[in-house]
């Protein structure tokens, strides 16, 4: 399948733009990384005694992995709410500046702030990540349309396999378990490096993961927060350095 | 399986709330709400984005660092031999996802069966 050209008349009705954001989730391998890192969240949900319907919500309206990953299993250690709610709010903070550079790809002049709410919603690593592959190709006033298209799409095929999760935890060996776990942190991984194509982004990639260890080791309880400013300062400087020295 | 198993209690959907929706949507409601003055190849955009790079691969490695569930069953050497396999391999491949994942995974599963 390949988008219509953007002066086509496909592009005239927004529901038209729509069916097309839905149906680009059969052309990206991030679908299939999606729906197995939300298997794996299902299974996590039943093993720490959370309810199908406590998983499905989470996916609904928190809409991001790794938060869901760090809500469960700081919960199901027996961390209280106020530490939970700080871990999620350090890793959603990410969230922020994904928004910031995501919504001016589909505004146009006249667009209103609250058209773009539930695209803000939408917004998760998995959508911005596409968000980039695809917007060139859709013409700019159709392009809310269609991101809700794709949002939509992606957040059913979570909710899908979360269900499946859920009932296959139960059956699930603790080898398969942790195979599933392990599919969060390699397809974060890969799944970015793909996307960098500024060297900041991969000098940030590979210090977050270099420093986050040693920021862990001060136990401030915001070991993310500082490895992640650190590590991010720090790839900012080179970006900066290369356009000064070019 | 119960129906009410399924559905859970209301308290736990409380603490959803408060723990897991509100942290993430006040992030993105900040970025709709402050997002709109800043010019997509603005310089802070560079460095709001390189943040948050670095702050996706703290998650990354904080997961295979302190692992969660039944993955902190899996030896350090294994976690960390499987995510070194893949990268080597994404790289090989010319930045294949897959074969960067299926490395990992094949690489973690082969080391459990031959240690036991």
């Amino acid at each position: 399948m390949a988008l219509p050209p953007l002066d086509s008349p496909q592009w005239q009705s927004p529901w038209r733009a729509f069916a097309w954001g839905l149906r680009s989730i059969t052309q990206t391998i991030l679908t299939i990384v999606l729906f197995v890192t939300y298997l794996g969240i299902g299974a996590l949900a039943h093993d720490t005694h959370f309810s199908l319907l406590w998983a499905l919500v989470s996916t609904l309206f928190v809409w991001a992995g790794p938060a869901q990953i760090i809500l469960i299993t700081t919960l199901g250690s027996g961390a209280t709410i106020i530490q939970s709610a700080l871990a999620v709010t350090v890793s959603a903070i990410r969230l922020f500046p994904m928004v910031v550079s995501v919504l001016p790809l589909m505004r146009t002049p006249t667009t209103k702030r609250r058209e773009l709410v539930f695209a803000a919603h939408l917004t998760a690593v998995t959508l911005w990540v596409e968000c980039h592959r695809f917007l060139p190709l859709v013409p700019r006033e159709r392009r809310i349309a269609f991101v809700h298209g794709l949002g939509c799409g992606l957040v059913s095929v979570c909710l899908v396999a979360n269900t499946v999760g859920y009932f296959l935890a139960a059956n699930l060996t603790q080898t398969l378990g942790a195979a599933i776990l392990l599919l969060t942190p390699l397809s974060f991984l890969f799944s970015t490096a793909r996307n960098s194509r500024e060297v900041a982004d991969l000098v940030a990639l590979a210090l977050g993961i270099v420093l986050y260890p040693l920021a862990a080791r001060m136990n401030s309880g915001l070991d993310i927060l500082v490895s992640g400013v650190v590590a991010g300062t720090i790839a900012y400087g080179v970006h900066w350095w290369r356009e000064v020295r070019a | 399986m119960s129906f009410a198993q399924l559905i859970g209690d209301w308290h736990a959907l409380a603490v959803l709330f408060v723990a897991g929706v509100v942290p993430n949507q006040i992030w993105r409601m900040l970025g709709l709400w402050f997002g709109g003055g800043i010019d997509e190849g603005s310089e802070l955009l560079v460095w709001v984005r390189a943040v948050a790079t670095a702050i996706l691969a703290g998650v990354i490695a904080q997961i295979v660092v302190e692992p969660p569930g039944a993955l902190a069953t899996v030896p350090d050497v294994l976690r960390y031999g499987a995510v070194g396999a893949g990268l080597v391999v994404f790289l090989l491949t010319r930045r294949s996802i897959f074969a960067g994942v299926a490395t990992g995974e094949v690489f973690m599963l082969a080391g459990k069966w031959w240690l036991g």
